[in-house]
């Protein structure tokens, strides 16, 4: 789950009056900021129960799926944003995720967990994977099943045909624009189709 | 035990013929429904209960002096409720074709000379028609504008049907456990079912009352085959397994043998002593019937473009008869027109009843949402 602070900060990547999608809305706190304080209208797409729950109950339009089935429910270029916070690690298929999120957004945004951190390095220079406040589970009950570094996601999104508008890291609530990948736990990136060549 | 306490049916007479979608009209005919809690001061808290096939307008509280009269959404509705009557003015109407007191197939048809009742002659109705005969009903109890419809699989359908053909009339559609039209499988146990009663030598084509004869056996087997439906294979499963009925198998091909078999001539048995067969027929088709799309070339999104309120869909994962898949049809329909909806795919085992029943997530989910919508009227 992101800190509220960090949510603040990717909130300030929508603009104002946009129609989003956030994809693993959790308890649905982003919508509700968005809605509150950015004018924004849309959907959150959540799988479990306790959080459908929570975001019934913050009022905010939740659509319970399964992310894993893929977005065949919305149409090409059908939101102003795509979101997707701290959920891409969570999912078999981050290709075809991060595919599909460029397909039904014009922009999209992903916060991850950046496993470059230097303290994470150190755990792992040290013989072990790391376990941090961002990163709190051990290597054999992680939900994170897709780990990589805010420099791979860069790698990624190119090879994905995806153009990056803008990214950076946050670290204990702060935004982190010189040296990322390694002085940032939480990376976020902002892109968009890049066009046909 | 209900809290709501002991209710009383009241019933309003309409003499303007209701116009129908078959080109038939219906003249001079009775509703007959019920409501809990009170109607605010601007008239806007009421929500509408719409019932499904075997149902009717008794949906919560107790009938004074009959033992077992819980209604039949009586676990939802009441003070305290997910729909919470101290906070809603809740009316439940007994559609007209039915057979718990509006006007129906039992009904004396104005249009005989003898005051037979209606028996087979009673006009097709369609879920449009049982929504338009609603919506005379709210207007003469001064509701123009509903808090909320809501209603489960059939009732459901009435439900989108108000969002559709109504959209300023309601703030709310809740949608449960419901589809944008019947598939070709859905269809076909209906009439099977319809085959049951219509081949019962006691149905002397629909005018069994002037035979002083019930067609209970195709009752029966109607009843069976759609509880069987109704129900999950594994809640199925659960419940009965392959137990015996006695001690030991009695090698006979006519007698009960295993516990399914009981179970189902037991709710068979129960259902024919108290439904009206051209009812069953009656409902069943306008189940059938049921395909607002078609007008649209079959465009579910085009359908609801002209729907203004915000929607509530719930579905059922062990639900085959309204599957989550028809459900999430509307809730892309939905999504399409920019409207707001939320949608919970509850992981229940109970297959189609799961709707009446009170799994804790689906309650919950149906709370928030009423909770919601009583703080937005404040």
């Amino acid at each position: 789950m992101s800190d509220r602070k960090d949510i603040e900060l990717i909130a300030e990547l929508v603009p104002r009056g946009s129609r989003v999608l956030d994809l693993g809305c959790g308890n649905g706190e982003l919508l509700a900021l968005l809605r509150r304080e950015r004018d924004c209208r849309g959907y959150g797409i959540e799988i479990a129960d306790a959080n459908v729950l929570a975001c019934h109950e913050r009022g905010v339009n939740v659509i319970q799926l399964n992310l894993e089935e893929g977005l065949a429910l919305f149409e090409d270029d059908s939101f102003d944003v795509v979101l997707q916070l701290d959920t891409l690690q969570h999912l078999r298929n981050t290709e075809k995720m991060l595919r599909e999120t460029a397909r039904v957004g014009r922009v999209g945004v992903v916060s991850f967990p950046n496993f470059a951190h230097w303290p994470n390095r150190l755990h792992v220079a040290a013989g072990h994977m790391p376990v941090t406040r961002v990163l709190p589970y051990q290597w054999y009950d992680t939900p994170n099943i897709r780990v990589g570094t805010y420099t791979d996601f860069g790698v990624l999104a190119r090879r994905g045909g995806l153009r990056i508008l803008d990214s950076f890291g946050i670290q204990d609530g702060r935004i982190v624009r010189s040296w990322p990948n390694l002085l940032a736990s939480v990376a976020v990136f902002k892109f968009e189709r890049a066009a046909a060549p | 035990m209900s809290s709501l306490g002991d209710v009383q049916p009241q019933s309003m007479r309409f003499a303007e013929p209701l116009p129908l979608t078959s080109g038939a009209s219906l003249r001079d005919y009775t509703l007959v429904y019920e409501t809990y809690g009170r109607l605010d001061a601007t008239r806007s808290n009421a929500v509408l209960v719409c019932h499904a096939l075997n149902a009717s307008h008794h949906v919560a509280g107790t009938h004074a002096g009959v033992a077992n009269s819980a209604g039949w959404w009586d676990n939802l509705v009441g003070p305290g409720k997910p729909l919470d009557t101290d906070r809603f003015f809740v009316i439940g109407v007994n559609n007209p074709g039915s057979c718990f007191g509006s006007t129906g197939p039992t009904s004396a048809n104005p249009d005989a000379a003898d005051g037979r009742s209606y028996g087979s002659d009673f006009p097709v109705v369609t879920v449009e028609d049982w929504v338009d005969a609603q919506a005379r009903l709210m207007s003469a109890l001064g509701i123009e504008r509903l808090a909320a419809v809501i209603g489960g699989s059939l009732g459901g359908m009435q439900a989108l049907d108000w969002a559709l053909r109504y959209p300023e009339r309601l703030r709310l559609c809740v949608a449960v456990a419901t589809a944008p039209n019947l598939s070709a499988q859905n269809i076909a146990f209906n009439e099977v079912a319809r085959r049951a009663i219509v081949t019962d030598p006691e149905f002397h084509g629909g005018r069994y009352a002037d035979h002083g004869a019930i067609p209970r056996r195709g009752l029966r087997v109607a009843r069976m085959l759609g509880h069987i439906t109704y129900l999950s294979d594994d809640a199925m499963e659960a419940k009965f397994g392959r137990t015996l009925q006695r001690a030991a198998l009695g090698y006979s091909t006519q007698e009960i043998e295993f516990q399914i078999e009981s179970y189902l001539r037991h709710q068979g048995d129960k259902f024919s002593e108290y439904f009206d067969a051209n009812t069953y027929l009656l409902i069943t088709r306008a189940l059938d019937y049921f395909d607002p799309a078609i007008a649209h070339g079959g465009d579910l999104t085009a359908t609801f473009a002209p729907a203004r309120c915000r929607f509530q869909l719930v579905s059922f994962t062990t639900d085959w008869r309204f599957a989550p898949e028809r459900s999430r049809e509307i809730v892309k329909a939905l999504v399409d027109n920019a409207l707001d909806v939320s949608y919970a795919e509850i992981d229940a085992p109970h297959g189609h009843d799961a709707f009446l029943l009170d799994d804790a997530r689906y309650h919950g989910v149906l709370r928030a949402c009423f909770a919601n919508l009583a703080s937005e009227l404040q």
